[in-house]
């Protein structure tokens, strides 16, 4: 029983829940259970708390039938979404006591929908991190091989649902955050178009590219997630308000026809052999289900990484400047005048990750540099979306590696901050577009770790990206493995 | 061009974030290192290039002036360091 609740779909579990085989407080009880077995050896979830969940799993357990269909569900959130009554930490020293005092329209959405809150995931402390070796309460393992990063900055969901702690979790992406620890954990996870889910309560990095998304074990589960995430919302002054859509209609479309880009710039050097090789792979499972493949160029994204090496960290000097110890979070037990105040509970409430970001960003945008840097990183912006924009006229999605190598050992990056940011080479010039993206996982690398198959949509795509992630994973079971030591 | 330490000290005092001496070299190497990294834009052309703010070009939202949000003060500032009647208590800065 517990073995096939745990390697479910959601659609299974709906359908468990509803024909009553099990109770939402039973399916959560199972879910905290292995929590408190196997988290202290992961870090993946940074609060739980047994009575608050067993109390929504109680309320939905009550409520009158039919349900939707993530009714009575478990999901976990990053830490980043506000969550009312939760503490809601960042990842970081400076909200290690934040109990949030509202709910993100994200979380609100779960709840709407019946979902029950199984805790707070760990993450790179503010999302800054692609190895979640930033986050203030240490990092999380990969459930694979717990000697190996799990990615970041979303590394606690990752890690979570690959080791069956979560059967689905929110993630955010500001740079590859959902896509490239979904790759390094073997899971399916989206980014959509930016826009199309609301940012609001959800602790704010690099404004103009973040974006929450689902991660799931399957394209099937992520659809059903993103039905319930997506929506216009007023709260958020960049929300986009369009009719509403239903991400699982397309699922069982066939992919005949389909024409697949392939980015020459994806498939240069920089990517390890095994990635390579594992990718090719999966294009021709791709090919078999009658796909073709095109060769494309996206000749600007290359300057994709420096680009958003600019934006992201001037949009994160600006957003973090609230915490200042004067109305949430940390402030230092001594300090002097208010100036004190503020400098010395900045250099104490964050780690040396962020602090390196507000600088890089507090200069970039300081008089006299920001026609330089901020003002050009822009206009690389626009001809990274153009590049794209040509792209799609001549294929229906882009595929490539969402990662250039399998996990990597903890602390082989993490002294050389340029080296962490080329982990995400694959994945930030879709923030930079606004696009959507995904990662699906498409097989094992060196040592036996898992690889990820980057999928790109166009703009407000994402349903015939998922449909083109279902089709592969009926033809593969790549997305149903679980890692050994967490069974 | 490349940042010294008295560079490094004006971008922290502008972020509030104090720096230690020892901080101050080694975070002078690794902005450096990053910047070192971004100059490379400065080679592309983008003569005419429109500047993109936000991925998709929408206009921004207005909303009829009225109150949409209750009185939570409460709540609010039941997570701050340091209140006292309502108010957010901070080092004084009028003598």
């Amino acid at each position: 029983m517990s073995d096939s609740m745990i390697n479910a779909s959601l659609r299974q579990l709906s359908a468990a829940l509803a024909e009553k085989k099990i109770s939402s407080v039973e399916l959560t009880t199972l879910f905290l259970d292995r929590i408190a077995q196997l988290n202290p050896s992961l870090n993946a979830f940074i609060a739980t708390d047994r009575e608050k969940s067993l109390a929504q799993a109680r309320a939905a357990d009550a409520a009158p039938q039919p349900c939707g269909a993530l009714h009575g569900i478990p999901l976990a959130h990053k830490d980043i979404f506000c969550t009312e009554g939760w503490r809601t930490s960042c990842g970081s020293k400076m909200l290690e006591n934040f109990i949030a005092p509202y709910d993100a329209t994200v979380v609100e959405k779960f709840k709407a929908a019946g979902m029950v809150t199984l805790g707070k995931l760990n993450m790179d402390e503010f999302a800054m991190g692609s190895s979640n070796e930033t986050s203030y309460f240490g990092a999380v393992k990969n459930p694979w091989d717990v000697s190996r990063v799990p990615g970041g900055s979303s590394g606690g969901s990752a890690a979570a649902i690959s080791a069956r702690l979560a059967p689905a979790a929110t993630g955010t992406d500001t740079g590859g955050s959902i896509r490239q620890p979904a790759a390094l954990c073997g899971l399916t996870g989206l980014k959509p178009t930016y826009g199309v889910v609301s940012r609001y309560g959800m602790i704010a990095f690099a404004s103009s590219l973040d974006q929450a998304g689902p991660m799931a074990k399957s394209a099937e589960d992520c659809a059903l997630l993103l039905n319930a995430m997506a929506g216009f919302d007023p709260r958020d002054s960049t929300s986009l308000e369009r009719p509403a859509e239903d991400y699982a209609r397309d699922l069982n479309q066939p992919l005949a026809g389909l024409r697949i880009g392939l980015p020459g710039e994806f498939f240069g050097a920089g990517m390890d052999d095994d990635v390579r090789a594992t990718v090719e792979v999966a294009l021709d499972e791709y090919r078999k289900l009658g796909a073709v493949t095109v060769d494309i160029s996206l000749p600007n994204s290359g300057l994709s990484v420096p680009a958003y090496y600019v934006i992201a960290p001037a949009e994160a000097s600006s957003n973090l400047s609230r915490f200042d110890g004067v109305r949430y979070g940390y402030r230092a037990p001594e300090y002097g005048d208010l100036n004190d105040m503020y400098a010395k509970t900045r250099a104490q409430g964050f780690g040396a990750e962020v602090k390196r970001r507000i600088l890089i960003g507090t200069y970039v945008l300081s008089h006299g540099y920001y026609d330089a840097y901020y003002l050009k990183a822009q206009k690389i912006r626009r001809l990274i979306a153009v590049d794209f924009s040509d792209a799609f006229k001549k294929c229906d999605v882009i595929m490539g590696p969402a990662s250039p190598s399998v996990a990597f050992a903890f602390g082989a990056k993490s002294a050389d901050p340029v080296q962490m940011y080329l982990s995400d080479i694959y994945t930030i010039s879709t923030n930079l577009a606004g696009l959507p993206g995904m990662s699906i996982p498409c097989g094992f690398g060196n040592n036996n770790m898992p690889v990820g198959l980057q999928i790109i949509g166009n703009w407000f795509d994402e349903a015939r990206m998922l449909n083109v992630a279902h089709q592969y994973q009926q033809m593969t079971d790549w997305h149903t493995q679980m890692p050994e030591g967490m069974r | 061009m490349s940042l010294n330490s008295q560079d490094v000290s004006r971008i922290a005092r502008l972020a509030r974030v104090e720096l230690s001496a020892a901080e101050n070299a080694a975070t002078c190497d690794q902005l450096n290192a990053i910047l070192g990294f971004i100059a490379q834009l400065q080679a592309v052309d983008t003569d005419g290039i429109e500047p993109m703010a936000h991925a998709v070009d929408v206009v921004q939202r207005l909303r009829p002036d009225v109150v949409s949000e209750t009185d939570r003060r409460d709540a609010f500032q039941a997570v701050a360091p340091d209140v006292e009647a309502g108010l957010y208590l901070v080092p004084r800065v009028i003598e």
